[in-house]
């Protein structure tokens, strides 16, 4: 993490205006990525964890807006950029893989045409040229008889092989930075470890880094090298990801963990954290988590902590780890 | 639990069964349409969604089915309840064979001892009905109260009963979380005061900690109720948690029974194995998981012999050919040449090596 | 129970509803609305604020047919819009013809929409031969035109229904016709989204508990496939409004001592060409601004009920 890192993300603020006012969904999230490095985003539903993605890959639905902070890609700002330069990212620098392969693949055209004219959208190469490194691609992720398949469209692949050509779509440019949302999350146990593996496999081969949102715990912790924990649209915690898994700081990591079943753990009732996430509207003010907190005390309820250093890249939003303050 | 219920094998015919599956299947007609077959030749097509499959589940047991998507776990949980029919077999439930009831009337005197609880908490409550009427409905169906006051008065128990509020009851579903709704969906399902629940997936829709609260409430219930569950899931680490007994489903057969501790520290059948394996480690012992090669094949035109021999490592001739009928080994039943042959080794699969 | 607070009722949910807030907020379907509901109050209070009772030969003035409206050279004050060739006042006889086009539009409708639902209903619900025979009765029906088929049952009651009754029968005649052949659209409609819901949870949970599929098609099903319902009737009823003027145009729809817009439409053709534009004319352009604005509230409801345009 000594190098300068490619993904900055700054006091990111997404703001959804309704009828019924403006909801914020993602609440001052900063970060970095550095080259070659997974992030694990890891949140409940409704923390905010796809929203931080959309933002950064600049799809971000309507009327859903950037309200703040800045996200930097190597070193450029990419957060205010017009529609066209972004879509020029995305393709080349940034590369996207979503929960459903279905939604990424157009059903009308056979995967190998979809892959061609994504290479020749972002490199000089011949349409010979481009077919043969789509060819190389399905084969790099794993897709057997890639001669026969390249020519089939979307319906014919199973879940796992759709994604596999998902994976190679978004590799397609060499982008230095994939977003995967829920990449596994549709897909059953044996062929996510599949995915896991070759997700795995192609950042140590490329050098891509990857910002991994999932809600799975265990997909973070074996694949990622630091882990985000989100709540509320804020960041609760972030760090090593075996530091956070092992040794979570913040109560609701804490609580999270110990609510994970685990196998061999014989254990009569699992650690329940009571309550359930605010909606959007009924944010409490100070720190988010204060209703739910076993270790609330009055600052909680008034001030919104920042990040606190714990540890060697370990930070907590938490008022208990703040020094000499707190019970004034 | 006591241990007889926990060791009893699940095919001991004659045994204080509360509910027992015998040979139990579910076939499916996929067939393309009259006119397509005529015009096109095409064969009739059945899918055996399930395929003869035994166990039983003891008084106040919780007895996990689990397995990938399309092994007919699901199936399972609709015959139990009968919104399906079995095409052959027999569900019996405290000594009513209802697998084949055709009738509503046939079946009314045990409808209302079994309930089920479902996978999705948006599909599973009428959205145009309030939640008192919602949870009600089951009470003024069996006639089991009468009078509007006797009625309220057992819905706000039911509410607290699942730790919510009676206030509660007049909100309509979109009003709660996903959490929240199962909740009521479970108050719906004890309305009747029912003895089986099946759980199809009842945490797979759910964010963790909710899916915390959710097991933790169902066991809670449990004890304070004496329910019987078949519990549906493809979560292993949910599974292990909640089950006295566990059966792992493969392309509608099943290939291994066992209590859960045995099944998680002895897994026997390759598969079984296989599964485990994949499982993502969140100890951060470094373990790597093994990816299995291969894709679950279609239930249309199982592979022949032992469904999983063209993923299984240890397959030979045998395993081609004839079909692998379950066999004790310990407390546990496996449906495997290999095992009874002896010639699949103990110790997990493949070349990683667990921890 | 004193923490149980009182259910917001229906009227102040529909008030806070996203269906409500998006009608305020399309100006179109607020003066569409606005239009609507003079045309039908004023239909609905035809006899009692018509200036003239047009249904009442005796009082009709033979001299003052003709008279052209009120704006142009030799227009009489006492009928605003001009008279008829039997001296009827066009503004009175557009009051009272809306009236009948309305009434017949929405019986039409109605009907169509009862018959539609129930048959679609049971076709999606109940499945198998039941749902094959409905379905291929509906494919036949909709190769024929709808006007062709109200034109037939039209015809066939004029030959079986007795000429004395036939004028006090022809009302229903018409209201049948138009219905029998408009009930497909809902029919289908209600038999897509009765798939949809049969599947879902809370349908199976219900078949669990053991009800008669008859009390769950009724209680659970149709609430809640009735959105689209609403839609089409909207649309159908602008469609059944225009179906009985075409009918009345043709000459077999309602009887001319009680006409409705189509009839008076027809009735001022004939004279279109001498000159006496406003009995055809006015009649017209009520029947498009009715129709129109009836239109403009269905494609609004069926946009503010589709989950994905919001």
């Amino acid at each position: 993490m000594q190098n300068a890192p490619l993904l900055r993300v700054e006091d990111l603020k997404v703001e959804f205006p309704t009828r019924r006012g403006r909801l914020v969904a993602v609440d001052g999230v900063s970060f970095d990525i550095a080259p070659g490095e997974v992030l694990g985003v890891v949140g409940e539903s409704g923390a905010g964890k796809s929203m931080t993605g959309s933002a950064i890959i600049g799809l971000l639905e309507p009327p859903g807006r950037i309200a703040g902070g800045s996200i930097s890609l190597d070193g450029r700002r990419i957060d205010n950029l017009p529609y066209e330069e972004m879509r020029k990212i995305r393709g080349k620098h940034i590369g996207a893989i979503f929960q459903d392969p279905l939604t990424s693949l157009n059903p009308l055209y056979s995967v190998g045409k979809q892959l061609v004219e994504t290479i020749e959208t972002h490199s000089d190469l011949s349409p010979t040229q481009a077919r043969e490194r789509a060819l190389a691609l399905l084969r790099e992720v794993g897709i057997p008889a890639p001669e026969r398949r390249i020519d089939q469209y979307p319906h014919q692949f199973s879940g796992g092989m759709r994604q596999r050509v998902v994976i190679a779509l978004a590799l397609c440019a060499n982008p230095r930075l994939i977003v995967a949302d829920e990449p596994t999350t549709a897909l059953d146990v044996s062929i996510q470890a599949q995915i896991i593996a070759l997700l795995k496999r192609l950042c140590r081969e490329h050098g891509t880094a990857v910002m991994l949102v999932t809600h799975d715990m265990g997909v973070i912790a074996e694949t990622a090298d630091r882990v985000a924990v989100m709540y509320a649209g804020r960041v609760a915690e972030i760090g090593p990801v075996r530091d956070v898994i092992k040794n979570p700081k913040h109560p609701y990591t804490v609580g999270l963990m110990g609510s994970i079943p685990r196998i061999g753990r014989d254990e009569e009732r699992l650690t329940q954290i009571e309550g359930s996430m605010p909606r959007l509207t009924e944010i409490p003010t100070g720190c988010a988590f204060n209703p739910r907190c076993p270790l609330v005390f009055d600052r909680c309820l008034r001030d919104r902590p920042d990040l606190i250093d714990v540890g060697p890249f370990h930070r907590v939003s938490c008022w208990k780890y703040a020094e000499g303050v707190g019970h004034a | 639990m006591p241990d007889t219920v926990m060791a009893r094998p699940a095919d001991a015919r004659g045994a204080p069964a509360f509910v027992r599956a015998e040979g139990l299947s579910r076939y499916f007609d996929v067939s393309p349409p009259l006119l397509n077959r005529l015009l096109e030749g095409k064969p009739r097509q059945i899918l055996r969604a399930v395929d003869g499959i035994d166990f039983a589940i003891g008084k106040g047991e919780t007895f996990s089915l689990v397995g990938e998507s399309g092994c007919g776990k699901s199936t399972v949980a609709r015959l139990m309840v009968g919104l399906y029919r079995a095409s052959r077999g027999t569900v019996e439930f405290d000594g009513h064979d209802f697998g084949r009831m055709t009738s509503r009337r046939a079946m009314a005197p045990i409808r209302s001892r079994i309930q089920m609880i479902f996978q999705d908490p948006y599909a599973s409550l009428n959205p145009r009905w309030r939640v008192r009427e919602i949870i009600a409905e089951p009470i003024r169906a069996y006639k089991l109260l009468s009078g509007d006051q006797a009625i309220n008065a057992r819905v706000d128990e039911l509410l607290r009963q699942v730790r919510l509020t009676p206030a509660d009851g007049v909100k309509f579903p979109h009003e709660f979380s996903g959490g929240q709704r199962q909740r009521i969906s479970i108050a719906r399902a004890l309305a009747s005061n029912p003895e089986f629940l099946v759980c199809d997936e009842p945490t797979s829709a759910l964010d963790v900690s909710v899916q915390a609260q959710i097991l933790n409430l169902m066991k809670d219930l449990q004890r304070e109720l004496g329910l019987t569950y078949l519990f549906i899931s493809h979560n292993l680490a949910v599974v292990y948690h909640i089950s006295d007994r566990v059966g792992v489903m493969y392309l509608g057969r099943l290939a291994e029974v066992a209590p859960a501790r045995t099944l998680f520290r002895q897994p026997r059948h390759p598969y079984t194995r296989m599964l485990l394996d994949t499982i993502p480690d969140m100890d951060m012992t470094g373990r790597q998981r093994t990816p299995v090669a291969g894709e679950v094949p279609s239930p249309i035109n199982p592979p022949s012999g032992c469904s999983f021999h063209p993923r299984c490592p240890f397959a030979n001739d045998r395993c081609k050919t004839e079909r692998p009928n379950p066999i004790q080994q310990g407390d546990a039943l496996i449906a495997c040449h290999g095992v009874e042959e002896g010639r699949v080794p103990d110790g997990p699969i493949g070349t990683a090596q667990a921890a | 129970m004193a923490d149980v607070t009182a259910p917001p009722g229906a009227l102040r949910r529909f008030v806070d509803s996203d269906v409500f807030y998006s009608f305020r907020q399309s100006k179109v379907t607020v003066v569409a609305a606005i239009v609507t509901a003079i045309i039908v109050i004023g239909a609905f209070l035809g006899p009692w604020i018509a200036p003239h009772d047009t249904y009442d030969v005796r009082s009709l003035n033979l001299l003052d047919a003709f008279t052209p409206p009120v704006w142009s050279e030799g227009g009489n004050p006492s009928y605003l819009l001009g008279t008829d060739d039997q001296g009827r006042d066009v503004f009175s006889t557009i009051l009272l013809g809306a009236r009948v086009s309305l009434l017949v539009g929405f019986a039409a409708t109605l009907f169509a929409m009862i018959l539609g639902v129930l048959l679609g209903l049971i076709s999606g619900y109940v499945g198998g031969t039941t749902d094959a025979v409905i379905m291929r009765i509906a494919d036949i029906k909709l190769s024929f035109p709808a006007i062709l088929i109200a034109l037939l049952i039209d015809g066939v009651a004029r030959g079986i229904i007795p000429r004395d009754m036939h004028d006090d029968l022809a009302l229903y005649v018409v209201i049948f016709a138009i219905g029998i052949s408009n009930w497909v659209a809902y029919a289908r409609t209600v038999r897509g989204s009765t798939l949809v819901e049969k599947n879902k949870e809370y349908v199976q949970a219900a078949r669990i508990i053991g009800l008669h599929p008859f009390t769950i098609m009724i209680r659970h099903v149709l609430p809640n496939v009735l959105g689209p319902v609403l839609v089409i009737g909207t649309l159908g009823l602008a469609g059944a409004i225009l179906a009985e003027a075409t009918l009345s145009f043709l000459g077999v729809g309602v009887p001319p001592t009680r006409p409705s817009l189509g009839t008076l439409i027809r009735v001022g053709n004939n004279f279109l060409f001498s000159g006496e534009w406003w009995m055809t004319i006015f009649p017209g352009v009520m029947l498009v601004i009715l129709v129109l604005a009836v239109n403009l509230l269905g494609d609004w409801l069926r946009d503010a009920l589709n989950p994905k345009l919001r």
